[in-house]
């Protein structure tokens, strides 16, 4: 089964953490990529997000031309910093996977887990 | 001879005995979700037939080929081609007697505790798929709308398919990580039990809880905490018939007529927990089981070994800190002496969730124990009304009430 995970943290993560550290797990999410491409349980890797400050939202607005407004789609506390999409067995797996993300290690950090809709199979 | 209610204790036996064999075996050919409902609608459906004509020979069988025959049925129904097409064979052909093995059972049990479901779900899905429990039964035992559960129960199914939940024991690590999430199902199935009055509901659910962690434990026989619990379980559920008095007050364990007390199940218990203790591995569990056997082992109030039981929730500290378990302790240190009294009663009033204990009658109710054992008791009288406005349980209130009148 494929799953997205959704790389998340603490829209203010990065003046918490002390640069030298950031760049030391940063090397190893690279070497993570590595990883999951040889073993094949990455199917895509997906994009890592610029931050929230550069987003913009297309908003449905009563049936005229959609709205453009500053910012992401809603302003959290926690925001997604990037996504991959992964291969795993089922739920278990792709969990297992999820928890080798490096960036966990840091406080604030999360992943979202959630299946994609297997058009294949449809 | 045996009347309506021996009857329906057989019945509820056998199915809880056959249902979680009946889905697990199911789930082999078809996905989780019209399993469970192929199994609770063959449920409803004997618990017609089997009052009105008796159960049959082979109720597993009967069973098994009964929701063999739904699960087709929901299949087709819904056109789904994802119920693992295989030609599933008929019901004659394939093992008419349900796959052996509480295995399977423990699979299902472990995909119902999985940490990806929300909590509050988790048990109302086990009693349906592991123990067989109708949505109507269950709504009963626990006072919710059978909506609103019916609702909860169908949003998870449809996860379990979507997100690729296994019904599958973990391996190694995960193993131990997943069988506490799993004894504490089993754990507060028995407690939201235990604090209903008695004669509500047609089923014993504290006796199925009892039953169900007996299952984890000898399917888990190198698992420690296993043990623990159902050695647990059986010291509290052998204080039954002593718990509530005629009108269904419940009655304080210091004023427990002790004689009737199970004796065989304490001794069961002794066994279990000798089991569990030969594993060298302790848990919050085994340590809750060896207070309650404490008191089990004490002839009366008087004699209870109080130095003991407040070293044993020393240990149990260590693996469970919560404020539940400081509480307790509290109450047993205020049974070493006033002064121990005082000093639990600061401790407590010094609790980092202060706040959070405010809404909780337990909270109020212990405070007022040790009040009480310090002399200020103006103050305990403050502190059970505080406790008797915060319980929703019918049983408490009037025990509340009584000490307070």
């Amino acid at each position: 089964m494929k799953y997205v995970l959704m790389f998340t943290s603490d829209v203010d993560l990065n003046e918490k953490v002390d640069p030298a550290r950031a760049e030391e797990v940063y090397k190893r999410i690279f070497e993570w990529f590595n990883q999951g491409y040889a073993e094949g349980w990455i199917v895509n890797g997906g994009a890592e997000l610029q931050p929230p400050g550069t987003a913009t939202t297309v908003r449905h607005s009563g049936g005229g031309d959609p709205v453009v407004t500053d910012g992401p789609y809603v302003e959290l506390k926690e925001v997604v910093g990037g996504f991959s999409v992964v291969e795993a067995d089922d739920l278990d797996g792709a969990i297992a996977i999820a928890k080798t993300w490096p960036h966990l290690e840091l406080p604030g950090t999360g992943v979202e887990v959630r299946p994609i809709v297997d058009h294949e199979n449809m | 001879m045996s009347g309506p209610a021996d009857a329906d204790g057989l019945l509820a036996a056998t199915l809880r005995e056959e249902a979680g064999r009946v889905v697990a075996s199911l789930t082999r050919r078809f996905d989780f979700d019209v399993a469970e409902e192929a199994t609770q609608t063959a449920l409803v459906e004997a618990l017609v037939s089997w009052r009105a004509d008796g159960p049959p020979d082979r109720p597993g069988a009967w069973l098994q080929r009964a929701a063999h025959r739904n699960a087709l049925d929901l299949v087709r129904a819904s056109g789904r081609r994802d119920a693992l097409a295989q030609r599933a064979p008929a019901p004659a052909q394939s093992s008419t007697e349900p796959s052996s093995g509480t295995d399977d059972r423990l699979a299902l049990l472990f995909g119902c505790c999985h940490p990806a479901l929300a909590p509050e779900v988790r048990l109302g899905l086990t009693l349906r798929a592991v123990i067989g429990l109708t949505t109507a039964q269950i709504a009963r035992a626990f006072l919710v709308p059978e909506t609103t559960l019916a609702a909860r129960i169908t949003r998870a199914k449809k996860k379990i398919v979507a997100s690729g939940i296994t019904m599958a024991v973990p391996e190694g690590e995960a193993l131990d990580e997943r069988l506490d999430d799993v004894l504490t199902v089993v754990w507060v199935m028995f407690n939201e039990a235990y604090l209903s009055t008695t004669g509500t509901q047609d089923r014993d659910l504290a006796a199925d809880a009892v039953w169900l962690a007996d299952v984890v434990a000898t399917s888990l026989p190198r698992h420690a905490e296993a043990w623990g619990l159902a050695a647990l379980l059986r010291l509290q559920h052998a204080r039954r018939d002593a718990r509530f008095s005629a009108d269904g007050t419940l009655v304080l364990l210091a004023e427990q007529d002790r004689s009737r007390w199970d004796r065989a199940e304490i001794a069961r218990a002794d066994d279990l927990l000798e089991r569990a203790a030969k594993l060298r591995d302790p848990g919050r569990f085994q340590i809750q089981a060896a207070i309650a056997a404490c008191h089990a082992t004490a002839s009366s109030w008087n004699e209870t070994d109080w130095f003991q039981i407040a070293t044993l929730y020393d240990l149990l500290l260590a693996h469970d800190p919560s404020s539940v378990v400081r509480l307790n302790r509290a109450v047993a240190l205020s049974f070493l002496g006033p002064h121990q009294a005082a000093t639990a009663l600061t401790e407590i009033d010094a609790l980092p969730d202060r706040e959070r204990l405010e809404g909780y009658h337990l909270f109020h109710a212990t405070r007022a124990a040790l009040l009480r054992a310090v002399g200020r008791s103006d103050e305990a009288r403050e502190a059970d009304e505080r406790a008797l406005m915060l319980t929703g349980n019918e049983a408490e209130q009037r025990l509340l009430r009584h000490r307070l009148a």
